[in-house]
């Protein structure tokens, strides 16, 4: 017990004292995550939008595909792609193993399942005869995307905080791309397994605390967002 | 005004018409049509096609065979129907209302062919007006009643004076003095030049309103004329059975019944 409010202890001062290891790490993963969020969201909500309205053969395969995408493993994902950038391998000549960039990669390809199935559903559960009404109105087919998009919003965004939690709360895929190197690819899921390894729980702690008031915050704002004109 | 006009082509035209679902057809038409300024209404029971009839009309659903024209215009894939299904008109019974206001939702369909926000706003309020619900400009579509927002829904069809409007149902599922109210309101605000085909299974609804009648079951067209003909001669059993239970003892079909029973 005492070990714990000690850490708690201890972790306020590294916060209210600004640590600058704290500080880069924290850094670190809202570039890292955020730019792997807006990257699945980017492929991912389109993506899923026209699934919802395409037929094809082979279709319910695909789906499946990425809703088993959907709980891809961390570490799988980081070992795919760990072997594609790896000095002999097909991107091996861009050398972006262990930098951000690498963890970007992985991250979206965690992000990308999860947002694209989830935005196939959202629009999946929009009225069944709601696209032939808005084609009927005179939409284009990217004119009904879109409207129909801006009336799943709702989950679409539940989709886009899903993806993000993700990938700001793994550690495999970061690790394994990433390397975790100090004031580089050290993040704070990466910072806060290596320091409770050494045994450093008050910093541990620190960390845990820095990186549930940032998901807070993300989310404060996606969830304002989603909910604007909610009577 | 000129004198010598050719006579304007059927609002739509539908030859040998047979939509597929699996081994059977859903719908099998061998040949409809309604001209401008006429109101045809579908008559038939749920699972009868009519909701297929009108998907295929709107040129939201492709015929397995047979050939849809509309406005003179056979309907192909691409570019050309999508122009050519900016001249209809589509309301359901589901209002389908979207985010936004309801000055938002009339005015839609205008902004989508690129009208500028201002002119869509001000068209919008108009059709709005003619259906009694001006005073909701502002309001949160999604706050309306359920009259109300038919009333919506409607207006946003008629916005762009489509020259073909297909409703499915529009007036069905509300208390009675709502839906006397919206008939009545609808029909002072039906451009006269306008076609309409109105699916339904109310008889009621398709003697206030329409000009023609046609009635499916099945998928099959069991009868099509005059709703005044079609009612007083049914021409079998199922056609009877639609148009009322209280058949005229003039009609022949019940002439027939009676003949044969001596």
């Amino acid at each position: 017990m005492r070990l714990i409010a000690e850490g708690f202890r201890q972790a306020l001062h590294l916060i209210v004292g600004i640590d600058p290891d704290l500080r880069n790490a924290a850094w670190r993963t809202l570039q890292i995550s955020g730019t792997a969020t807006v990257v699945s969201l980017v492929l991912g909500a389109p993506a899923g939008v026209m699934l919802a309205l395409a037929r094809f053969p082979g279709r319910t395969f695909f789906v499946a595909l990425i809703n088993t995408g959907m709980g891809l493993p961390p570490v799988v994902a980081g070992l795919f792609v760990m072997m594609l950038l790896w000095r002999g391998g097909p991107f091996g000549e861009l050398a972006l193993l262990y930098t951000p960039a690498a963890m970007v990669v992985a991250q979206s390809l965690i992000a990308l399942p999860m947002v694209t199935g989830l935005s196939l559903a959202a629009v999946q559960a929009l009225p069944a005869r709601l696209h032939l009404q808005v084609r009927a109105l005179g939409a284009t087919r990217l004119q009904m995307a879109w409207l129909l998009a801006r009336e799943a919003r709702l989950p679409l965004l539940a989709a886009l905080m899903a993806g993000f939690g993700a990938v700001v709360s793994e550690v495999g895929a970061s690790l394994m791309v990433g390397g975790n190197l100090r004031g580089h690819t050290r993040v704070l899921t990466t910072a806060i397994v290596l320091e409770a390894s050494r045994g450093n729980f008050s910093t541990a702690i620190a960390l845990a605390i820095v990186l549930m008031a940032l998901a807070y915050a993300i989310n404060l704002i996606l969830t304002r967002l989603q909910q604007r004109g909610q009577a | 005004m000129t004198t010598h006009a050719l006579p304007a082509p059927p609002a739509f035209e539908i030859r040998g018409l047979r939509v597929r679902r699996g081994a059977s057809f859903t719908l099998d038409i061998p040949r409809l049509s309604v001209v401008g300024g006429e109101t045809l209404a579908v008559l038939g029971l749920n699972g009868a096609g009519k909701s297929t009839l009108l998907e295929v009309l709107a040129l939201l659903r492709r015929p397995d065979e047979g050939e849809v024209r509309i406005l003179g215009e056979a309907a192909r894939p691409g570019a050309a129907t999508h122009r050519l299904r900016r001249r209809l008109g589509l309301a359901l019974q589901d209002p389908l209302l979207l985010t936004g206001s309801v000055l938002d939702n009339v005015a839609l369909p205008l902004r989508l062919r690129g009208l500028p926000r201002r002119d869509s706003r001000r068209h919008a309020l108009v059709a709005l007006q003619r259906f009694d619900v001006g005073h909701l400009a502002d309001r949160q579509a999604r706050l309306t009643s359920g009259g109300e927002a038919r009333r919506v829904s409607l207006a946003r069809a008629l916005v762009t004076d489509p020259d073909l409007l297909l409703l499915d149902e529009p007036f069905s599922a509300l208390d009675p003095p709502t839906r006397d109210a919206l008939l009545r309101d609808f029909q002072a605000a039906l451009p006269p030049e306008t076609a309409v085909v109105l699916v339904t299974h109310d008889r009621l609804e398709a003697q206030m309103l329409a000009h023609h009648l046609a009635v499916v079951d099945g998928g099959k067209l069991l009868q099509v004329g005059p709703v005044d003909e079609v009612f007083r001669h049914p021409v079998d059993r199922s056609v009877a059975a639609l148009v009322g239970p209280e058949i005229d003892p003039s009609s022949s079909w019940a002439r027939g019944r009676a003949a044969a029973r001596v």
